[in-house]
């Protein structure tokens, strides 16, 4: 357990955002809280489940946990749901409509913004979401100040009957620092309460609201003005005056430290009155935000001139680096002496990540790579995503959570020259057919598709680090729960139960014949994978395996299967009746080989085996 | 308080080789020592074999958590091409402390891209101050390679604005309780890092 699930009040503790984040919501009283593992805001809801007299909860995707949230705040009770930035879009439509009925217990969303696209498929940014939903957004710069926002959010969201918005990055999230920590306040639940006008949203209750939420805006736009989550700091250096939000704060203050500034807390709605008096102590105004130029849009929009991605880039994060130079260019002032000089960079190969030795989906993509020519393959989002990458070459899609069912059937449905012949597969995994795969299977079925859909059920959310959800048979906390069976599952949604079929990730040659046979009949079928994830608690390890030196014909076939126990020990070049053939000579690392014997397949001339028992243990350096 | 220096120390290696427990280890120790700390990891993909590297800012009040590029005071590399990746963001006069071991991704077994031929050369001809450690045979040769980090936290325990022994607990701590055993061979291996620092490598 965490240190800091026990930590005593007023103690400070070396806390991430993500954690400083999930000892505010225990701290407030929540009651409930729920959300779905994403980068980087998946550790929020793991420390949650650490605290007691909260409930935590995997959810099956972000729409069900903002709605658990909701259930919890229309019942009174304070309520959190976590997710990353992409996740809101799952979750969008019922944050559209609660955005009109308002909230009963506070509720609170923290959204973990991706800037700099360390692990996500796009770098959306979420403070649009203020704006659309016409909700109150909170920037923390560090944990210390996500620990202090998320409590102060609390307050908000029943001081104005409103979600509110905590918005972080993945510079927040991951960062640690100094927390004080308090103490949790208990709070009573009243329940819920029936008010049909309030909460049954049919047009001629909704259109009464639709004033009420215009006039909860204007009321949170006076109070930014006095809001102490926001603060000025002043400065001798009035060349330029600075807006500035979220952890850009940090970097800026170090690009300039002598520059007044406004930096918001509450972001959104904008403090118009305190950054116009701001700019008329300053010889020019500068907004440094990151990604989207929205406080710079709407300071325009209010009629005063301000800079900003002019200079600074749209994209990625804004560090000290950044700042720094395209400010300096702005006023005239020259790079400082002593500056580091770039020119030094090591050319150095890149390391991209890469499936696991004994991953379950190595034998999947050896086997799609096989039957490349033939097929269309549309992806999901996951660690077999990696199977784009070398030398699988065997995903050719990644779009959104669960998209790859649904593209696969548009793909057959247009069929187009290039494909007309092919077979059209989607690959996704366990967890993300639970969230957001299932309906696009139905949809198959329903619109009478030819897809074969591959289920890669590694009983767990993989790439998020291992968490749990209604596959698993397992919790949050790692209790039991009810385990879906994926082939009863897709059965109920209507494909045949002789084209479903359960395979052993590790059997290559019944893989191959499975994935052949089904991609042949023109309907709907679906082929589950079930060895699971070699980094969860259920994955059992086994004797490692050797290349037989004397038997290795230097093929290279092992190679193709992309194991990452598997290296090259010699190459060479063999004439063979005047042609001559490149040789790969393989080795395998014994401290990683976990004798899946995926390799042995994949060899054609017996050169792998288990390592014969009484052999002294081989080094585990490379 | 006296007058307490800053130390921007980046970590860097690959994903299972224990770099975010030694960052936290080093910033953990800062704390105990009164100073600020702020530790970043970008880990992307740690798992999954990709690179890691970890910002340890130290100083009386630390902003930014990004170390600037070229701004780290001392680079603590886990793998020897990926201290030579890092290398540009080591200040003039700064250190590099890496583990000589060579780890051959999947890109460069395959035959994609060339492992540098020798790295360690590369890296002497930065003119940064290089400290070499064979971290993986003194870990094995204790018997157990997971030893790594903490003979790379022995290796760099003379270049820090806190006391050799400070840090040596601060490991220690971790396996006390539950695994005495653990405890003393992190000891030896903690000594181990340390004495090869002290002997140039």
């Amino acid at each position: 357990m965490n240190m800091v699930v026990k930590a005593s009040a007023r103690t400070r503790h070396l806390l991430s955002g993500d954690e400083a984040v999930a000892r505010a919501v225990w701290e407030a009283g929540t009651r409930v809280s729920a959300g779905y593992p994403g980068t980087p805001a998946t550790e929020i809801l793991e420390s949650l489940a650490q605290y007691p007299d909260i409930h935590a909860q995997w959810s099956v995707n972000e729409k069900v946990a903002f709605e658990v949230a909701l259930g919890a705040s229309m019942a009174g009770a304070r309520s959190f749901c976590a997710m990353k930035h992409v996740g809101v879009n799952v979750a969008a439509d019922p944050l559209m409509t609660v955005t009109l009925t308002g909230v009963i217990g506070g509720l609170v969303l923290a959204v973990a913004d991706d800037v700099g696209q360390s692990s996500s498929q796009n770098e959306q940014d979420s403070r649009y979401w203020g704006r659309f939903a016409h909700l109150p957004v909170l920037e923390p710069a560090d944990s210390a100040e996500a620990y202090a926002m998320t409590k102060a959010a609390f307050a908000l969201s029943e001081q104005f009957s409103t979600p509110v918005i905590v918005r972080l990055t993945t510079r927040v999230c991951h960062v640690k620092a100094l927390v004080e920590v308090g103490e949790r306040e208990e709070r009573e639940v009243p329940g819920f309460i029936i008010d049909a006008s309030r909460w049954v949203m049919v047009p001629g209750n909704a259109k009464r609201r639709v004033p009420l939420q215009l006039e909860r805006e204007k009321a949170l736009a006076a109070y930014s003005e006095t809001c102490d989550l926001t603060v000025e700091e002043d400065g001798s250096d009035r060349r330029v005056g600075f807006v500035v939000s979220g952890p850009a704060y940090l970097h800026l203050r170090e690009a300039f430290p002598d520059a007044p500034l406004i930096k918001l807390g509450l972001s959104y709605p904008l403090p118009l009155a305190r950054i116009r008096a701001l700019a008329g102590r300053v010889e020019r105004l500068a907004v440094v935000e990151e990604t989207e130029p929205l406080i710079e849009q709407e300071l325009r929009a209010a009629g005063l001139t301000v800079h900003g991605k002019d200079v600074l880039p749209r994209i990625g994060e804004l560090t000290a680096d950044i700042i720094g130079p395209a400010l300096r260019r702005l006023i005239g002032e020259p790079e400082p002496a002593g500056a580091p000089l770039p020119g030094r960079k090591a050319d150095v190969f890149p390391r991209p990540p890469t499936l696991c030795a004994a991953c379950p989906h190595l034998g999947i993509f050896h086997v799609l790579f096989a039957m490349r020519r033939r097929v269309v393959i549309m992806g999901d989002i996951g660690c077999y995503t990696l199977g784009a990458g070398h030398p699988w070459h065997a995903l050719d899609s990644c779009i959104s959570m669960g998209a790859s069912v649904g593209m696969a059937l548009g793909v057959d449905k247009a069929r187009g020259k290039s494909d007309k012949n092919k077979a059209v597969l989607a690959v996704i995994g366990d967890s993300t057919f639970l969230h957001m795969g299932m309906q696009g299977l139905l949809n198959i079925v329903y619109n009478r598709g030819n897809v074969t859909t591959l289920i890669l059920d590694n009983r767990t959310t993989g790439m998020t680090g291992g968490q749990n959800h209604p596959g698993t048979g397992h919790e949050i906390h790692g209790d039991e729960a009810p385990q879906v069976d994926f082939a009863q599952l897709c059965a109920a949604l209507g494909v045949k139960k002789e084209r479903i079929k359960v395979v052993d990730s590790y059997d290559l040659s019944l893989l191959f014949k499975t994935v052949r046979d089904e991609i042949k009949i023109p309907e709907p079928s679906v082929i589950i994978t079930n060895r699971p994830c070699t980094l969860i608690g259920e994955f059992v390890r086994r004797v490692a395996h050797e290349v037989v030196e004397d038997a290795c014909t230097g093929c290279g076939n092992c190679m193709d299967l992309g194991c990452p126990a598997i290296t090259v020990r010699k190459r060479d070049t063999q004439e063979l009746d005047g042609e001559s053939f490149d040789r790969i000579f393989t080795t395998i690392n014994a401290a990683v080989c976990t004798g899946c014997t995926m390799c042995v397949s994949a060899c054609a001339h017996d050169a792998i085996r288990a390592i014969p028992a009484g052999t002294p243990a081989a080094g585990s350096c490379c | 308080m006296a007058t307490l220096p800053s130390l921007n120390i980046l970590v860097c290696g690959i994903g299972g080789q224990g770099v975010m427990t030694a960052a936290e280890i080093l910033a953990q120790t800062a704390i105990d020592h009164g100073f600020d700390v702020k530790k970043t990891e970008i880990a992307g993909m740690a798992q999954r074999g990709g690179v890691v590297t970890s910002h340890v800012r130290i100083g009386v009040r630390v902003l930014s958590p990004v170390i600037a590029p070229g701004a780290a005071d001392l680079l603590i590399g886990f793998e020897i091409a990926e201290a030579l990746r890092w290398s540009d963001q080591v200040r003039p006069g700064g250190r590099i402390v890496v583990n000589t071991q060579r780890l051959v991704p999947p890109v460069v077994s395959g035959g994609l891209f060339n492992y540098p031929d020798d790295p360690l050369a590369q890296l002497v001809a930065t003119g940064l101050e290089v400290c070499p450690i064979d971290a993986a045979s003194l870990a094995a040769g204790l018997g157990e390679v997971r030893l790594i980090n903490t003979v790379m936290l022995g290796a760099v325990a003379d270049f820090l604005p806190f006391p050799v022994a400070a840090m040596e607990e601060k490991i220690v701590e971790r396996f006390q309780a539950r695994k005495p055993a653990l405890a003393a061979l992190n000891r030896q291996a903690f000594a181990a890092g340390k004495a090869a620092a002290g002997a140039g490598g």
